[in-house]
């Protein structure tokens, strides 16, 4: 058994297990994206980052990934560690704004604005997809290609591969395509801004942790027909 | 088809300790791309997923998975050669050529890249046009490069590049001169021999440079074939006893007239030669 304390409780976990799980036993939150129980620790979206260490010689480290190790002191809250996770967040929503999942992660983690450009991709490239077929599936049909701003999953050469069964799994756990913002359809969309035209996040409290408070707001932004438009072209893309 | 000629490949670094990259550069090297073939080949035979393959094929820029032209063109727009103007040579090159970095011409003669830093920063901007080096390129000295590598190394670079060199060789059968002063190639007399591959002879020349590679013939021989060569004048086979270290075709022996042995590959398109100008391995 290691001995380790997080937050200042000192828990004693077994020999592999990750801070994540510590934490986890002990009921501390850490928000995860590429985490998926079930699948190896892969630490793509550095979403769960924690601080270990004594200051002012600590760093921030994945704690999906990262082994306990005695006498470890991890903070799971601090001030570093949450200004962090709120700019990793602003970042995947940036890439992806029109993930249910982001925009809730997001909007539960006060991240209230974005700075930067919405790239609308389809595809935060957290693995989950690529593990599961592999690990859990043992299909091996999709996987990394590429690297840097090219990188993307898919099949060998963009083929059918014969290695899929059409599962499904790949879809089931991406935290990016599964109930989109569809925009149009006000009771499919995430707060149905874009689709009444009126930006209700702002009246009614049930959308309160709706991205909405968003500036720009994801929803608002879009809501010009022309806009709606090129939403549409690069999802055909 | 090419599944067959790719396995000596797989099988050779199976043997040592079966790394995967080391059979792509062996297959690339030979073919100049890695085919969708020779992957799934790959995969067959290693038992590895494509995928995986796929994944090391991609993220390498090594690895080409498009044919490529005879000369690759790598323009640096490294830092160090970015700051000197290293974008405006490969715009420039991409404009000469009309394609885009990554992209080969239509008529296979040439392939342009861009590349992140060649090691030679201090030189830049470099260019390197099948390995050599023109260092502080600027855009008026596009045209030239482009023009030297399809006329192959010239005259200077050759008396200055101390990798490449003359070699006069004789048949080790009958001794006679295989050297053709009436056919230039790189400028200088060929070597001579008479080429045999799907039943059919043909004259076949090559460059007497060392390290050149050019080869002329009358009949064109496709890459990858196994050639027969015969001495034109006494007609005896050449043969030598060796494979070749990297494909496995049958070594060809030639006499060095300055002494020694020079030993060529009998594939087309295998760049492999010994020199053993000693003659201690004979
Ligand atoms: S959950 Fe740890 S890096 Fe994604
Ligand atoms: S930056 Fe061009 S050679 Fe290093």
């Amino acid at each position: 058994m290691i001995k380790l304390k997080i937050n200042g409780v000192e828990v004693s976990v077994e020999k592999g297990s990750t801070i994540l799980e510590a934490a986890q036993f002990l009921g501390f939150p850490i928000p995860t994206l590429c985490h998926m129980e079930g699948l190896t620790p892969y630490g793509a979206c550095r979403l769960c980052v924690v601080e270990i260490g004594e200051e002012p010689r600590s760093k921030l480290v994945t704690s999906c990934t990262y082994l306990a190790e005695e006498g470890l002191q991890v903070r799971t809250a601090s001030r570093r560690v949450i200004r962090a996770r709120k700019m990793i967040l602003e970042l995947h929503l940036a890439s992806c704004p029109q993930s249910k999942t982001i925009q809730d992660l997001a909007s539960a983690h006060g991240v209230t604005q974005q700075r930067f450009k919405q790239e609308y991709e389809n595809c935060i490239l957290c693995g989950r997809c690529v593990r599961m077929c592999e690990e859990q599936m043992v299909a091996k049909a999709i996987g990394f290609r590429g690297r840097g701003e090219n990188r993307s999953i898919g099949t060998p050469f963009d083929e059918k591969s014969d290695t899929c069964r059409l599962c499904g799994g790949c879809m089931y756990v991406c935290p990016v395509c599964e109930l989109r913002c569809t925009y149009t359809e006000p009771e499919k969309a995430v707060c149905g801004g874009c689709g009444n035209h009126s930006a209700v996040c702002l009246e009614k409290p049930e959308f309160n942790d709706m991205m909405c408070y968003m500036d720009p707001c994801v929803a608002c932004e879009i809501k010009q027909p022309k806009d709606i438009k090129d939403i549409k072209d690069i999802k055909e893309d | 088809m090419e599944g067959t000629q790719v396995q000596d490949i797989i099988e050779k670094h199976e043997q040592t300790r079966g790394g995967l990259i080391a059979i792509l550069e062996g297959i690339q090297n030979r073919y100049g791309y890695l085919s969708e073939d020779s992957l799934r080949t790959v995969a067959e035979k290693t038992g590895r997923s494509l995928v995986d393959i796929y994944a090391v094929a991609t993220f390498y820029k090594a690895f080409s998975l498009k044919p490529r032209g005879k000369h690759l063109i790598s323009a640096c727009l490294g830092t160090a050669c970015h700051v000197r103007g290293g974008p405006a040579i490969a715009e420039e090159i991409q404009r000469q050529l009309g394609v885009e970095a990554g992209e080969t011409t239509p008529d296979g003669e040439f392939t342009f890249e861009t590349a992140a830093c060649l090691g030679a920063c201090a030189l830049g901007p470099i260019v390197v046009v099948d390995g050599h080096y023109y260092s502080k390129v600027g855009t008026v000295n596009v045209k030239n490069i482009l023009k030297e590598a399809l006329l192959g190394p010239d005259e200077d670079d050759i008396k200055r590049d101390e990798r490449i060199f003359r070699v006069e060789v004789n048949c080790p059968q009958c001794n006679h001169s295989l050297m053709d002063v009436g056919h230039l190639i790189d400028g200088e007399p060929s070597v001579r021999l008479t080429a045999s591959f799907h039943n059919k002879h043909t004259p076949f020349r090559f460059s007497s440079l060392y390290g050149s590679g050019m080869v002329e013939s009358e009949e064109e021989v496709p890459v990858d074939t196994i050639i027969n060569f015969f001495c034109p004048h006494c007609h005896a086979e050449l043969v030598g006893a060796s494979n070749c270290a990297d494909c496995g075709a049958l070594m060809v022996p030639l006499i060095v007239r300055s002494g020694g042995m020079i030993q060529i590959c009998s594939r087309r398109g295998c760049k492999n030669h010994m020199l053993d100008l000693d003659g201690e391995n004979l």
